[in-house]
């Protein structure tokens, strides 16, 4: 068993691999990232921190490029921002 | 603000071509540092290889701490407040570094184009997807069709393969010819050919059909399915991802914004011989000169690390250089974008996804400046760095000016630009 790390991604609990960006906790917890200004869902799509499509709001920071951030024990991850 | 730190020679980017160059100047005696992006060293192609034991990426990373390199992760350039020094954004605030002598490496990122349905959850880029999954994603059972266009597509695919996922469908857009003269070039390359060969066996079992593209993406609030055009049918398959992208567009945006000449036909960044932008103390290495994958980033890293450390380059490396080049430049005709995809976005889809300004609105206007000013297209937090070079392709309009910060970055951070700006700098 890889070692998991344990954030919480709109209220709910999800585990990730150690390591994983908070962009996976994200898809892990079947949410989306954000809302599109007419109001599509939206998740990651270049994975690399160019595209600005996997903004969350980390521990209270908004605008978070999510794909660019690893997943800490207890992080809080809202997303829809 | 501090002063955070002084360089004789500061790298932009940690992947093959930054690593090159830092290492070069640093084991020729310079004090040395490495600003990346992401968490990690390696750049997108050794994502997450550092630590694997007997990489090239770790050896690369070992002779960096060696050399006493100073690397400093999750840091973005902004903003340049005078010559030879760079504001950057780190998660704990704001850092100002100086430099005598810059290397920009900056790199390349996927180049999207848009189709019905491409903005739905789970259509992501090719490279995309291979990122996510190295950051973590299970993608063991799902099902992925791999298209767009170039060599990251097998790659991809083989890599997703690796990791359990069910490969349906590998559509590249190029047709056949174009890929059999190129693949007859690749007989003068022992190299080269072993890796396409590896990858045809690792692709066994997969559809790979060249002349193919998607059409359409479809899903209620997720991808479900994409309809492909191939050998001109329409034919429907059921996904999970759709990893989706059309080879690589040059990350120039530093460049640009620090005044080194662009070449107006492919928008890379002008370099001569010794890898020196048309700004004085500005290098450029790697894909920002010119799509060419790692081995081209590699070389042009080192005879960038060591020009900018004032030492002669090792002779051999221009002829590298050269072969690399030649290379380069055929397998960038092999994946020249076909002109029917330019007809693939219809009026309703979207185009600017940050401000999902449709491919209709933008048709109205004439020049990217005017589409900008009117619809709000590439304004958004990405400025551009995704529809630009879509709309590029669609209308042929070539970029604007860069204006700082040349990255979003908080209020905090903005308010240190005139800040900085206002401070006497010593002598660098």
């Amino acid at each position: 068993m890889p070692e998991t790390v344990a954030v919480v991604v709109n209220g709910k609990r999800v585990a990730v691999p150690a390591g994983a960006t908070v962009a996976v906790a994200i898809a892990v917890a079947g949410e989306f990232c954000r809302k599109s200004v007419t109001g599509e869902p939206r998740t990651a799509l270049c994975g690399m921190g160019i595209c600005f499509e996997c903004r969350a709001i980390v521990n209270g920071r908004p605008h978070c490029r999510s794909c660019q951030i690893v997943c800490q024990p207890g992080m809080d991850v809202r997303t829809d921002e | 603000m501090s002063k955070d730190a002084q360089f004789d020679v500061l790298v932009i980017g940690g992947g093959p071509a930054g690593l090159a160059a830092a290492v070069m100047a640093a084991e020729c005696g310079r004090r040395v540092g490495i600003v990346e992006d992401n968490a990690a060293l390696g750049g997108q192609i050794w994502r997450g290889e550092a630590q694997t034991a007997g990489s090239a990426a770790q050896n690369w990373a070992e002779r960096m701490n060696a050399a006493g390199v100073e690397l400093r992760c999750s840091t973005r350039v902004f903003h340049q407040p005078q010559a030879g020094a760079l504001l950057c954004e780190t998660p704990g605030g704001v850092c100002e570094l100086q430099y005598s002598q810059l290397v920009i490496a900056t790199g390349a990122r996927e180049r999207f184009l848009p189709f019905p349905g491409w903005t739905l959850p789970n259509v992501m880029g090719a490279g995309g997807l291979q990122a996510m999954v190295k950051s973590g994603l299970a993608i063991a059972g799902k099902r992925v069709v791999v298209a767009g266009s170039g060599p990251l597509l097998i790659a991809v695919a083989a890599y997703l393969r690796q990791h359990g996922a069910v490969v349906p469908f590998v559509c590249e857009q190029a047709s056949w010819s174009s890929l059999a003269r190129f693949g007859l070039s690749l007989l003068g390359q022992s190299g080269k050919l072993a890796e396409a060969l590896r990858f045809r066996r690792q692709l066994q079992g997969v559809q790979f059909a060249a002349g193919s593209w998607v059409v359409e993406a479809k899903g209620k609030d997720v991808l479900e399915e994409v309809v492909i055009s191939r050998g001109g049918k329409r034919q429907n398959i059921a996904c999970d991802y759709l990893a989706c992208g059309f080879h690589l567009a040059p990350n120039v945006e530093l460049a640009a914004f620090l005044g080194c000449n662009i070449n107006i036909n492919d928008g890379c960044v002008l370099v001569d011989d010794l890898q020196r932008t048309s700004v004085r103390g500005v290098f450029c290495a790697g894909e920002p000169t010119g799509i060419g994958g790692l081995e081209l980033s590699l070389v042009e890293g080192k005879i960038a690390g060591f020009a900018a450390a004032a030492r002669e380059v090792p002779r051999p490396l221009f002829a590298e250089r050269s072969r690399m080049r030649r290379f380069a430049h055929r397998l960038n005709v092999a994946f020249a974008l076909r002109p029917e995809l330019k007809k693939l976005a219809q009026p309703e889809t979207i185009v600017c996804r940050c401000e999902d300004v449709t491919c209709g609105r933008l048709s109205q206007h004439t020049t990217w400046r005017e589409a900008k000013l009117h619809s709000r297209c590439g304004m958004g937090p990405c400025q551009g760095r995704i529809c630009g070079p879509a709309a590029e392709f669609l209308f042929g309009w070539k970029p604007d000016s860069v204006r700082p910060p040349i990255f979003p970055v908080a209020f905090e951070s903005l308010a240190r630009i005139s800040e900085a700006q206002h401070e006497p700098v010593g002598p660098v």
